[in-house]
């Protein structure tokens, strides 16, 4: 297990340029890198490599593997799980990580098990054992009622997926220098037991829940669709996305994609107003990333008033109208 | 069709936080009393996948799930929504498992079970989250794998699958057998319908040991285990709240906005 050795990242990229997943895992790559004194690698598969190499470096790659195929050009499991089996036995790597993105969710546990070892998914934090040199994986279980520490302690390479938004990339450093290696998969296509047909976008008005910095998020106490008119102006005038809990979208309020929680999206906002929301612990796993959480309620007890950072105990559909007239004062001002 | 669905018992993830407990020492859930444990809620959904499958194209749904002897409730379940036949995989040498020895021994069940055209998995398992099991399954069996899958259509030997993504989804086709896990965006699973409640309770669930299964000790237990949990813990939240108040609604609101504005998130 010696001959294992360094940090790899698997950066992701659109049209040749690495997404911010990429940046963040460069960010927590590094430092677990330095604590280790191991170097910095980081893997990219793509169709065209473009400027992604350099920016890699810049972000704080040492060296990067550039693994260049047209079977790259949409995520196929088979495809990324050889090639990374290939770079893997050759490289060595001691903790490989991904992003908890469609593509790691997918790729991570397939590659773990091809290469015999084990990963955890979803971390929040990780960091190294002063005493053991393992890698501390945190991350949150039942529905974010707890937190686990998981270590790998006798494979290699120790796997992870990073949540989006949980670490903090580098700023950016165009005289960091690196080496830059294209490596031979020798992938086939052969190999690859499924076949891409077609990216469907849906259209989302406005600013997407996941991208949000601002999110008016709306509970079973919103009582109906219409009341969610009042949250979609206020969320426009903040630049932010409207949100809800489970009971709106099953209750076919709201669309199912508006659904933030354990069974629908993980978002990290700097500011999440929750409104007329209990604060049942699934809804709390999806926005538990949040930096600032605002609660109106009208119960008092409500299990949201203990995540918030401030709360207004009443009626919403009274406190709604004068505060969203209050913030567009604010803001023209 | 024969679909083979993977199916975990977890604690209800209903629970409110106020009434969840964990033993540290066994690192896991304690039950709260008045919530029984379900099945996990992306493993019901694999389970309706298997039977809309099972309805367009007719054929076989057997229903496994690893676990103690009280997971043959769910199995139950599955039938009474419509599957056909269930096995419970239960030995105390599957205890303190993980993700690769929950894989090796679905496998090797599956194994024995086996043809097949399709395995299902949830996406996740509603306790841990880690959503492994299914490519490893996948991995075991030599089968290709699609994941977070919310429509299935198969015709002749390939399946066309709508991939659930954050903005969207994505189509891909792949050739059968193959493992699907699937997400929540495939729907509502049916309710089990009273005549299947009183079917599945007269039929029985065989349970299969590590050796009926042909399991290699060294890949089961503790000693097959490639991740370990150090500390599971209830993280400590300080309830700060500063709740805003005033004369009356609007008042409170403008005093919210006004905070807001102060500090600077507006």
């Amino acid at each position: 297990m010696s001959d294992y050795k360094g940090v790899m990242i698997v950066g992701e990229c659109v049209e040749c340029a690495p997404v911010a997943i990429t940046y963040e895992l460069l960010g927590v790559g590094r430092r677990l890198a330095d604590s280790l004194g191991e170097p910095l690698s980081a893997a990219l598969l793509v169709d065209k490599v473009g400027d992604a190499a350099k920016d890699a470096i810049a972000f704080g790659a040492d060296k990067v593997y550039v693994i260049e195929s047209p079977l790259l050009k949409d995520y196929m499991t088979d495809a990324y799980v050889g090639a990374l089996e290939k770079l893997c036995q050759e490289v060595k790597p001691n903790i490989l990580l991904m992003g908890q993105t469609p593509m790691g969710r997918d790729l991570a546990p397939r590659l773990a098990f091809r290469l015999g070892t084990g990963a955890t998914l979803d971390c929040l934090d990780l960091k190294i054992d002063p005493q053991s040199k393992l890698m501390l994986q945190t991350k949150p279980v039942y529905g974010g009622n707890a937190l686990a520490e998981l270590a790998c302690e006798k494979c290699r390479p120790q796997m992870a997926t990073v949540r989006p938004k949980s670490m903090e990339p580098l700023p950016r450093n165009d005289s960091r220098k690196g080496e830059i290696i294209n490596f031979d998969s020798k992938l086939d296509a052969s190999q690859i037991r499924t076949k891409f047909v077609e990216r469907v976008k849906e259209k989302v008005e406005g600013v997407k829940l996941e991208d949000a910095s601002v999110i008016i998020c709306g509970g079973r106490g919103m009582g109906g669709p219409d009341n969610f008119a009042p949250l979609r102006d206020l969320a426009k005038a903040l630049g932010g996305a409207v949100g809800a809990t489970r009971p709106p979208c099953d209750n076919g309020w709201v669309p199912a994609t508006m659904q933030i929680g354990l069974t629908g999206k993980i978002v990290s906002p700097t500011l999440y107003i929750a409104i007329a929301v209990s604060g049942a612990s699934q809804h709390l796993s999806g926005c538990s990333g949040a930096k600032n959480i605002i609660a109106i309620n009208k119960d008092p007890e409500a299990n949201i008033f203990k995540v918030a950072r401030y709360g207004v105990v009443g009626d919403y559909k009274k406190i709604l109208p004068p505060f969203a007239n209050k913030i567009k004062e604010l803001l023209k001002g | 069709m024969h679909s083979i669905v993977c199916v975990k018992e977890i604690p209800d993830p209903e629970t409110p936080a106020a009434a969840f407990a964990i033993d540290p020492v066994a690192k896991r859930a304690i039950p709260a009393k008045d919530k029984p444990p379900v099945i996990s809620p992306f493993d019901e959904q694999a389970v309706e996948a298997a039977l809309r499958i099972k309805d367009a194209k007719g054929g076989k749904v057997t229903v496994i799930s690893m676990g103690a002897p009280t997971a043959e409730k769910i199995l139950k379940h599955s039938m009474a929504m419509g599957a056909d036949e269930a096995v419970l995989l239960n030995d105390p040498a599957f205890d303190d498992s993980d993700s690769a020895t929950t894989a090796y021994v679905l496998a090797q069940a599956i194994k024995k079970i086996g043809a097949f055209d399709f395995v299902f998995c949830g996406r996740q398992a509603g306790d841990f989250d880690m959503g492994q099991v299914g490519s490893g399954v996948a991995e075991l069996l030599g089968v290709p794998s699609v994941t977070l899958a919310k429509k299935i259509e198969p015709k002749d030997d390939v399946a066309r699958v709508e991939r659930a993504f954050p903005d969207g989804f994505e189509v891909v086709e792949v050739k059968m057998p193959a493992l699907i896990t699937v997400s929540n965006e495939l729907g509502q699973p049916r309710y089990a319908p009273l005549k299947g409640i009183m079917a599945a309770a007269k039929k029985k669930v065989p349970v299969w040991n590590s050796t009926e299964i042909g399991a290699d000790a060294s890949r089961i237990g503790a000693a097959g285990k490639r991740t370990n949990i150090l500390r599971l813990y209830i993280p400590v939240r300080e309830s700060k709240c500063e709740v805003i108040g005033g004369e009356n609604e609007e008042d409170m609101a403008n005093k919210l906005a006004q905070k807001l504005r102060e500090v600077k998130l507006i």
